[in-house]
């Protein structure tokens, strides 16, 4: 992007610019994902509408032809400084919208996942497990434990979501940064073992 | 105006806000730059001819004074990402501002960045 005839303000701001990251929290309505975000990030969580395209189920559809539905949907992200080049966000998947597992858009680009499974349904978090595995993105599982919920250990909890021998499973609580941390390192480590190039 | 930082474009900040179509002069896209959600924007410059822009230009640039998102821009300006993707993209072709595309999801992201990213967070 470098210019010929050079233009200092230009140059200063090149410096000035970090890359993003992106990592997705995912999981079941109200399984904490904005908890979480809000918990590691150095923002107060904020909220964005972005369209998202989604490949029609069939209904009102007489013509036959396969139609794209656009979907606005209201994301919550935070943000992590990295270093002066680098600048990671995360984005909460909202759990209201039962489809949202269809929108590439959200998947498109990011470094990996992580899901949050509620202690309380653990099956609400079925479809962001599908998700990721079908489009190969790495992702850890959070076990979100909230209180008088059953208390599963991760052999449980990997057992009933049939999770594949490879994927981490973390216990965590989404209201502390501390628990946070921990599930982003495991991830970033993960994500490190599993697709990682050299230098 | 207020500190380059604090700026968070609240309720009532820059009075009601103007409708997306009319902000965005009736165009719908910017043909000039492919900005993503994490696309990171900053302003060139400090001072501009405040008269050759609009008010939410203004605003935009203001908030850009320290790197953003998209997606950044967006909640504080309180517009949805495609709309503020036009008006930036607008900036972007008169110079105002620069764009940093994210990292691809398709090309592997290397292992000294992973590790940045790792010490990054165990700082937090
Ligand atoms: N006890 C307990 N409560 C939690 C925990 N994490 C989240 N909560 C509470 O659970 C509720 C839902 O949390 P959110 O973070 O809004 O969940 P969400 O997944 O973003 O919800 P949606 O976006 O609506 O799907 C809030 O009232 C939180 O305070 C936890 O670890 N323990
Ligand atoms: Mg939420």
């Amino acid at each position: 992007m470098a210019s010929n005839d050079s233009d200092p303000d230009l140059d200063r701001a090149e410096e000035r610019i970090p890359a993003a990251l992106k990592i997705l929290v995912a999981g079941g309505f109200g399984a904490g994902k904005t908890t979480l975000v809000g918990a590691v990030s150095e923002i107060p969580p904020l909220t964005t509408e972005e369209l998202m395209t989604e490949a029609s189920l069939g209904v009102d559809d007489t013509s036959g032809v396969e139609q794209k539905t656009t979907t606005t949907v209201a994301l919550d992200f935070g943000r992590i400084t990295i270093n002066a080049d680098l600048v990671l966000y995360l984005f909460g998947t909202p759990g209201q919208q039962r489809f949202w597992f269809m929108w590439d858009e959200l998947a498109l680009g990011s470094l990996g996942a992580v899901v949050l499974a509620d202690t309380r349904r653990l099956d609400t978090s079925f479809p962001a497990v599908d998700f990721f595995e079908r489009r190969e993105i790495p992702f850890v599982v959070a076990v979100n434990r909230f209180d008088g919920a059953h208390h599963y250990d991760a052999a449980e909890v990997r057992e009933a979501m049939s999770l594949p021998p490879g994927i981490p499973v973390v216990m965590c609580d989404a209201r502390s940064r501390a628990s946070g941390k921990e599930v982003l390192s495991a991830l970033v480590r993960h994500i490190t073992e599993s697709t990682a190039v050299p230098v | 105006m207020g500190t380059p930082e604090g700026h968070q474009g609240g309720p009532g900040d820059a009075g009601p806000l103007v409708r997306p179509y009319v902000m965005t002069w009736g165009r719908e896209r910017s043909d000039t730059v492919q900005l993503d959600m994490i696309s990171v924007v900053i302003a060139v410059r400090e001072d501009v001819d405040e008269i050759a822009l609009e008010p939410e230009q203004l605003q935009i640039l203001r908030i850009c004074r320290r790197a953003q998102s998209v997606a950044e821009v967006a909640a504080h300006m309180d517009v949805p990402v495609a709309v503020i993707k036009v008006l930036l993209g607008d900036l972007i072709a008169r110079g105002h501002l620069l764009a940093r595309a994210p990292f691809k999801s398709k090309s592997p992201v290397s292992r000294d960045i992973l590790q940045a990213v790792l010490d990054g967070i165990q700082r937090l």
